[in-house]
């Protein structure tokens, strides 16, 4: 038996509320995968904290970083880690050693919120399982790679592999399958049927009128399409690539193990992905059942409602120019919630302008628990504050955009305009905040140069990191990299050649 | 545990024993981060996996609570709201805020300072009243309820009283209890400390930048040592001047240098109100090593023979490295002082640039005097 599997039983006295908070989150129509709870000492829960939730990870300098600033926070009394929770088939649940019983409840009922999340949520429903296993594996993999080809090797092989992690297709797990065909351009000609009119697609006419129905301008456009398509066809990749690492993998001149761990890597990027695109609605539901399990079904006493209090506050408090996931997502849950209670939504109540009847609509229609588990099904983040984020709900939220003042060198709060508050937010969570980056052109130059290409949106990249980057993308390709963004409006292309970097100016079309 | 390798490789590689190109990534930030009131943040050493990432200044955010469009968020190098905890994985740059006792803890141990032992037996005598135990008579303000309980509760089931059933119990005279004290008698130790800074022209902007961290952690260290701690400062060309805080770090003069006028001026102050019986005296001395003459050397030499080495718990010079400065004033106290053994309580130490700054704040307090 494999040591993390040993779960220690939890004292006599939780094992009896674990088992009443989970028969009363069953009865409140939560669904979870087995929930596993163990308790451990706070340095304990520091080293799990820094693999991530997990027990066992390969060895890399970074968790230790983790492990110094978690401890450190701990020790000198900064933050406390109170729940900890992963994604997994059984799930596995941390408790800490020494907390309050209302402290574990309240993190026992939050926890069956997240598990119950993990299993229903469409974007957590293709992630692996059986990860704690995976992750396991890994790290003996990788153990064996440091046996055979040394500790610093492989560590600053993952290190490379690393930066590169955040240049992963997000939503590709959810597409179906490309099978290699479909990859392949179809109608591939031989090369001396190109130009060829009578290989052209035309228009079906009469012989006697195709003269009028494919006229010499048409074939003319038909001849040049055709001639971009067969372009194309020498470009590699033929469409530009979102899962860079996926590229690399299968593309870059790498060693056996290289590749290995590099798929290691993005194997756990994908995990962990889903957790990034769903935090505001996933801690919004796990909040919104603590609360409703905490206050209404006489889990907890009368002596502990101040500490529980105390520390739900503490969960959503609003800081200023901070925006606390745990308290956007519960109070969005409550707010749709209460409109499907009252029938605020369809098109009546879209299309109604009297302010009085808006705020006094009650359609009595008793909706509102069926939509939030609706919600908490299908929705990621973007897709939850596109459709529910209202003008009510960001006026009551006091909700503002702020920007960086370069004049004053501060941070000011810049508008309270429902729409750019919106704007702001679904710009912020899309791609979970990283510059979209996707393979252009792996023969660049006809030199076999790498080149990625930044869809610019409005933000620049930063020019220290993006060399930096470039550099540990050489190390993979091992020819000149290049990736093509913009400085404000200006095309803008940022090479590393191995030695020296250099920036230019980038006509993307040419 | 597992993550003692992962920590210790981590430990490894910031302290650059393995690693060396992960340095670069290292920020160690300064030393000394925000201040705020009796808080200061400061920077744990974190490496930043390089990565495609945004321009932070060009990006903004959406945040929460009151205020109207034009109203400061907070000074613009960092994110407003970073550094949340989270579960999963997330980089976030780590400034730990702490009060300025811990800080000073951080910093002897971290450096591995000695504690300071207070000179003499002539420290200032406090008198405090403790509570120490219980007696049976005092004034009801200071009744003890349960012991009074419990005598009377001894008292009925002794006297046969007591009845489980209906459980009275009424405390008599006898029965009272209160609290008691004495009073203790604790030594009190006073310091103060004398910040002499030359301000002629050759002392430049980051010069002064590196006076200003390193005394401030001077005054961290000893704060946390001595109860009571008094700071003069006193700037000088060629003539001295007694200043307040603000205006020691941020005035510029120019002219010459004579460095003993200083030194005549931190005299005559602790002449007048700091005699050496009942303080702990540190006076500080900054400079580039430029003086005036061979004369005016000799004139400071005297004075800290005669005046200042011997009324102080140690005297420190401070020689910052400037384009300007000839730096020959550290070789004429080595010269005429036995530098670096125990019985001369002059340190002096070189300070060449920011990262030297911790060396040298080590060597000025690692004496334990």
């Amino acid at each position: 038996m494999i040591q993390y599997l040993k779960v220690r039983p939890l004292p006599d006295v939780l094992e009896g509320w674990r088992q009443k908070i989970e028969r009363i989150a069953s009865g409140l129509g939560l669904d979870f995968f087995d929930t596993r709870f163990e308790m451990v000492s706070y340095d304990k829960m520091s080293e799990i904290a820094s693999y991530g939730g997990f027990p066992t990870r390969y060895p890399h300098w970074r968790f230790g970083m983790e492990y110094e600033r978690l401890s450190k926070s701990h020790t000198y009394g900064l933050s406390k880690i109170y729940e900890l929770v992963i994604n997994n088939d059984p799930c596995y649940a941390y408790l800490l050693e020494g907390n309050e019983f209302v402290d574990q409840k309240l993190v026992m009922a939050h926890v069956y919120g997240h598990a119950d999340f993990f299993k229903h949520n469409f974007w957590f429903s293709r992630t692996n399982r059986r990860m704690l296993d995976t992750m396991a594996n890994h790290a003996t993999r990788i153990r064996r790679y440091q046996d055979l080809y040394g500790v610093t090797v492989v560590e600053e092989f993952i290190d490379v592999c690393l930066s590169l992690e955040n240049l992963i297709d997000l939503h590709s797990p959810y597409r179906p399958k490309n099978t290699e065909k479909d990859d392949r351009p179809k109608g591939d000609l031989p090369d001396e049927l190109i130009g060829d009119v009578d290989s052209l697609p035309r228009l079906q006419a009469k012989e006697y009128m195709d003269e009028y129905v494919n006229p010499e301008n048409f074939m003319e456009q038909q001849r040049k399409k055709q001639k971009d398509e067969t372009d194309k066809q020498t470009k590699f990749p033929v469409s530009a690539q979102r899962d860079v690492m996926l590229f690399l993998m299968q593309e870059a001149p790498l060693t056996r193990w290289q590749r290995n761990v590099l798929g290691i890597v993005r194997d756990e990027a994908y995990y962990f992905a889903p957790q990034g695109m769903t935090k505001i609605l996933n801690e919004g539901w796990a909040s919104y059942w603590h609360t409703h399990m905490m206050t209404r079904t006489g889990i907890m006493e009368g002596s502990e409602v101040i500490d529980y209090a105390d520390r739900h506050s503490r969960c959503t408090v609003m800081h200023k120019g901070r925006l606390n996931p745990y308290k956007l997502g519960i109070e969005l849950f409550r707010h749709i919630e209460e409109r499907w209670n009252l029938g605020r939504f369809g098109k009546d109540y879209e299309e109604c302008s009297d302010m009085a009847e808006r705020a006094n609509w009650n359609r009595q229609t008793g909706l509102g628990r069926e939509k939030i588990f609706e919600v908490r099904k299908h929705h990621n983040d973007i897709t939850f504050l596109d459709e529910y984020l209202t003008p009510e709900f960001c006026a009551e939220h006091k909700l503002f955009t702020f920007g960086h003042n370069a004049r004053a060198n501060e941070w000011q709060i810049a508008s309270r305009e429902f729409k750019e508050v919106k704007t702001k937010l679904l710009t912020q969570l899309t791609n979970m905040g990283q510059p979209v980056i996707e393979v252009d052109d792996a023969n660049f130059n006809n030199r076999s140069e790498l080149l990625l290409t930044h869809r610019h949106d409005g933000v620049d990249l930063d020019v220290s990191y993006g060399q930096a980057t470039l550099q540990n993308l050489y190390r993979l390709w091992k020819r000149p990299v290049h990736i093509a963004t913009s400085k404000g409006d200006r095309p803008t292309l940022l090479s590393f050649d191995g030695k020296d970097h250099s920036e230019a100016e980038f006509d993307q079309s040419a | 545990m597992r993550i003692r390798q992962d920590h210790s490789r981590f430990r490894q590689i910031v302290r650059g024993k393995v690693r060396q190109n992960l340095r670069q990534y290292i920020s160690s930030g300064e030393l000394i981060g925000k201040q705020g009131k009796d808080r200061v943040s400061i920077p744990v050493p974190q490496i930043d996996i390089p990565r495609f990432r945004f321009n932070s200044q060009d990006g903004g955010g959406v945040g929460q609570g009151e205020g109207e469009p034009g109203d400061s968020l907070g000074p613009g190098d960092q994110e407003p709201g970073e550094g949340e905890a989270g579960e999963g994985e997330g980089e976030k740059a780590l400034e730990v805020d702490v009060t300025l006792d811990e800080l000073a803890q951080i910093l002897g141990e971290e450096l591995q300072l000695p504690r300071i032992e207070p000179r003499g037996e002539k420290a200032v005598v406090t008198e405090r009243d403790k509570y120490t135990g219980i007696r049976p008579v005092g004034p009801n303000s200071l009744r003890n309820f349960k012991r009074t309980y419990k005598a009377a509760l001894k008292r009925s089931i002794a006297m046969g009283q007591y009845n489980a059933k209906n459980p009275v119990i009424l405390p008599i005279k006898d029965d009272m209890r209160y609290r008691s004290w004495s009073t203790v008698k604790s030594p009190q130790s006073n310091a103060v400390v004398i910040y002499m800074m030359d301000v002629s022209g050759s002392m430049g902007d980051e010069q002064k930048e590196i006076v200003r961290i390193e005394s401030f952690w001077i005054n961290t260290w000893l704060k946390s040592q001595y109860e009571g701690i008094e700071t003069r400062y006193i700037v000088h060309d060629a003539t001295a001047r007694e200043v307040d805080e603000h205006t020691f770090f941020h005035t510029r003069e120019s002219g010459g240098t004579m460095i003993s006028s200083a030194y005549r001026l931190a005299a005559q102050i602790l002449d007048a109100d700091y005699p050496s019986a009942d303080w702990n005296i540190y006076p500080f001395h900054f400079s580039d090593g430029d003086n005036w003459s061979v004369d005016d050397t000799r004139a400071c030499v005297q004075l800290l023979k005669d005046v200042l080495i011997p009324s102080s718990n140690q005297f420190s010079y401070g020689q910052v490295e400037s384009p300007y400065g000839s730096g020959q004033f550290i070789k004429d106290l080595k010269d005429n002082f036995k530098v670096g053994d125990d019985e001369c309580a002059l340190v002096c130490s070189e300070i060449k640039n920011k990262d030297a700054i911790v060396g040298s704040i080590k060597e000025f307090l690692g004496t334990g005097r």
